[in-house]
């Protein structure tokens, strides 16, 4: 194909590609007319890469093409996926702080007001006669408006009786209103680039010079080197702030080094991700990475491995494919990631917990088979079979007939014949010629003291009622463990007084 | 109280470290490092030293407390002997945990002055060992029953360290006295209720504090749990401790505690348990609901017998 020489030359159209009028106002006021508006303009100014207006379809890119960007080979490339990978690797590190102390929508709130903080920027550089798209200085604009946000919501929040979320929501409509306003000011002034700011609303990655990379770079490993120092304080803070306070760590302070750190990270994600779309990439690797894990260091770890990687693919494939925004792609890659975790997370992903749920109900079910069996010959006793000191009967030969195993539960006979074919397989019944069951050695041992721990907790149950009702653990194999050995003890006492007279240990030599 | 006494070859970290094992069990004079420098017999005389003596754990001056102007504590004064288990007890809503957190600096106080051992706690801290109440946390959060214990040492370990395994040791020690050593890498959130509250113990005592303040420990927990927080109490006490408890249950005040402070907005009566728990005092501290009361009459029936609980 024609049109793949290099990539650079594609990127390049690609930041080529502004429209120098229109579409920018809209573009603040809803960041997907603008999405559509430059694609829209693309083709017009894009007269090299041989697509036509009417050219829409999604072309597969060449094997040396995919070689080429994924090996990082052209100049460009290797700047912008640096760049979106050092972004995900701070953003998921800080993101898993930010979601467990539970300040998501904060970070949200943040990038919003981080819009006016660029447009004030711009015209405090063009008034002092500077370049109005110096990028530090944009961001510099960018970081103070953003704390400057946060700090009105932490006003709203102890001033007023407002909870956060209305804090939020004023906070974020409000300051992305005036980034607007203040954007359209900018439009009528008589000076050029205006257009360039366009790309802090829905962020264009495509556009990150070598100099942008870098201040992502030292961003990200600042960012990195004070989540590491302050790991533990960060984990107390988040999970304990009461005790944090009472044992003198500066909370407010930690706070506020927290939120900082996420102002950094939405200020350096506004140009590649863009402010509408930044707090996905703080959001969603930590929130992946809590199926995965139940220990903070893995979890901080695992979210900055799935943002590193999303960062590293989004810029692939929008590398690869001209007509992908980078912001957009990274954002659904990690959300792709997010996916995978949600079902195949080990620790908490669906198919976990399905199976888990599995195991428990066949338990149930095995402990209801093993029941039944042994109540059901139970109460066919005769005075030949002999009885233990808690009315048990010994288990030795315990065989039951199918049929009288049916009306013992609500279950139904093919629900029935599977779960005795489990226990089958588990060597803890056979299955006799005479339609019938009968109880190994183990599972003999394992019937006896499911029905004798399921007595005892109905006994305690019964006459401990008023002690603690929801501490009853039926599955506790020890249930001297979760009771004490007297209590055990007492609760045995109290099950052989109540033997029903026909239970009675007969005598050896009959009546 | 076991705290690590043989510990391994000592790294850099390890000897940076301000923490000397803290082994001294002599019962009063139980200090640590930190306090060398800080012992109750201080030179400087706090303002109102007369009234309130310096040797007290906590000394509470003239407290009122109040939520969107609404006072919830009134002029509170208290002078809390050392080495006892003292209950606050008290209605719903009598304040008996805003006393604790106001103590502790968690919330602002309109007016008055709060001392440990004879010093305001932002200098005590170190000294002061606390349990929230359970459900102030995210027991969701992805931490194990032993990374929480181990908070209890952070104030020890310092900024910007690791936990080392000297402080694991501690922890697990910790989480031994309370029988939860089997638990310790288990996530939290896998821990029943009662356990959770034995974590929470757990961390205070790998405080190593010397007062201690406890909210709700008894909240609905199960039999087991509640005699492993009596045990450790009397541990406590035994090591020359003062423990505050926070305490709903009028049934058990009399077996568990020494000391008894009676708190309805504002201190009705406290002292020693025998002298104060009495029907009138209760009366006085309840109201005349009936319902209580008549609960307290049964109670005063079942004394003279044996006490229930084992």
């Amino acid at each position: 194909m024609a049109r793949i020489n290099t990539s650079r030359s594609r990127l390049r159209s690609f930041t080529a590609r502004r429209p120098k009028h229109g579409a920018l106002v809209i573009a603040a006021v809803l960041s997907m007319s603008a999405f559509t508006a430059e694609t829209a303009a693309a083709p017009m100014q894009n007269p090299k890469g041989g697509h036509s207006i009417a050219d829409t379809g999604f072309t597969w890119p060449t094997v040396e093409q995919t070689v080429r960007v994924l090996t990082l080979r052209d100049y460009n490339t290797r700047i912008v996926v640096m760049g979106v990978t050092c972004l995900g690797l701070a953003s998921g590190t800080v993101g898993t702080f930010l979601l467990l102390r539970k300040r998501s929508l904060t970070a949200d709130a943040l990038s919003h007001a981080a819009l006016p903080g660029i447009g004030l920027a711009f015209i405090t550089l063009v008034l002092l006669g500077q370049d109005g798209k110096h990028l530090p200085g944009l961001l510099a604009g960018a970081f103070v408006a953003g704390c400057l946000g946060v700090g009105c919501i932490l006003i709203i929040r102890h001033t007023t009786r407002l909870k956060d979320d209305a804090a939020l929501g004023i906070v974020l409509s409000v300051s992305f209103g005036l980034g607007v306003v203040l954007l359209t000011i900018i439009q009528q002034m008589p000076v050029g680039g205006q257009a360039g700011l366009q790309r802090f609303v829905i962020g264009r990655a495509a556009s990150m010079g070598a100099r942008d990379a870098w201040v992502i770079l030292i961003c990200a490993a600042a960012v990195i080197v004070v989540c590491a120092a302050l790991f533990k304080e960060l984990q107390l803070l988040c999970f304990d702030q009461g005790y944090a306070g009472a044992q003198g760590w500066p909370v407010i302070r930690l706070d506020v080094i927290l939120m900082a750190l996420v102002t950094m990270v939405t200020v350096i994600a506004l140009q590649s991700v863009g402010l509408v779309l930044a707090v996905a990439m703080l959001i969603i690797p930590a929130a992946a990475a809590r199926f995965w894990t139940d220990q903070l260091m893995r979890m901080t770890l695992t979210a900055a491995l799935i943002g590193m990687v999303s960062g590293y693919l989004g810029a692939v494939i929008s590398a690869l494919q001209p007509r992908m925004p980078t912001g957009p792609v990274i954002v659904l890659v990690c959300a792709a990631g997010f996916g995978v975790s949600m079902v195949a997370g080990i620790r908490r992903g669906m198919v976990v917990r399905v199976w888990r749920h599995w195991q428990l109900n066949n338990r149930v079910a095995m402990q209801h088979l093993l029941r039944a069996m042994f109540e059901q010959y139970e109460s066919g006793a005769t005075p030949d079979r002999v009885f233990d000191e808690a009315r048990m009967i010994q288990p030795r030969r315990i065989k039951v007939q199918f049929d009288k195993l049916l009306p013992k539960r609500s279950w139904t006979a093919a629900e029935l014949r599977g779960i005795a074919a489990t226990a089958v397989r588990r060597g803890l019944i056979h299955r006799n010629d005479d339609n019938s069951l009968s109880l190994t050695d183990a599972g003999g041992a394992q019937a006896r003291r499911v029905v004798r721990n399921h007595r005892l907790w109905e006994t305690y149950l019964i006459h401990y009622a008023d002690i603690a009702p929801s501490h009853v653990d039926r599955d506790a194999d020890q249930i001297e463990h979760v009771l004490g050995r007297d209590m055990v003890d007492r609760l045995e006492r109290l099950l052989s007084e109540q033997l029903p007279p026909r239970t009675v240990p007969p005598s050896p030599h009959g009546a | 109280m076991n705290q690590p006494t043989a510990n391994p070859p000592r790294t850099a970290a390890a000897d940076a470290d301000r923490t000397v094992p803290p082994a001294r069990m002599a019962s009063r004079g139980v200090t640590d490092d930190q306090t060398a420098s800080a012992t109750p017999v201080a030179h400087t005389a706090p303002p109102t030293g007369e009234e309130h003596p310096r040797t007290a754990p906590l000394a509470i001056h003239d407290m009122t407390v109040a939520y969107d102007r609404k006072p919830v504590l009134w002029d509170v004064d208290l002078n809390v002997p050392e080495g006892q288990l003292v209950a606050i007890v008290g209605p719903n809503g009598a304040g008996k945990s805003t006393l604790i957190k106001a103590a502790l600096n968690l919330m602002p106080m309109v007016s008055g002055q709060v001392l440990i051992y004879g010093k305001p706690y932002r200098k005590q801290r170190h000294l002061v060992g606390y349990v929230p109440q359970r459900e102030t946390v995210d027991w969701d959060f992805p931490v194990s029953a032993l990374d929480v214990v181990a908070m209890g040492r952070y104030g020890r370990i310092g900024w910007f360290r690791p936990v080392t395994r000297k402080h694991r040791r501690a922890a697990l020690d910790a989480l031994e006295r309370v029988e939860m050593a089997q638990y310790a890498h288990r996530q939290i959130s896998q821990l029943s209720g009662g356990q959770q509250q034995r974590v929470f113990l757990a961390r205070a005592l790998a405080q190593d504090a010397k007062l201690y303040f406890m909210d709700e420990p008894f909240a609905s927990v199960d039999a087991a749990t509640e005699r492993a927080i009596v045990r450790v109490l009397h541990e406590l006490k035994d090591a020359g401790r003062t423990v505050i408890v926070v305490h709903h249950d009028l049934q058990t005040v009399t077996e568990y505690f020494d000391y008894l402070i009676l708190l309805n907005m504002r201190v009705v009566t406290h002292g020693s348990v025998d002298d104060v728990f009495t029907q009138e005092n209760l009366r006085m501290t309840y109201g005349g609901r009936l319902t209580l009361l008549s609960e307290a009459a049964q109670l005063f029936t079942q004394q003279s017998r044996s006490p229930g609980v084992d």
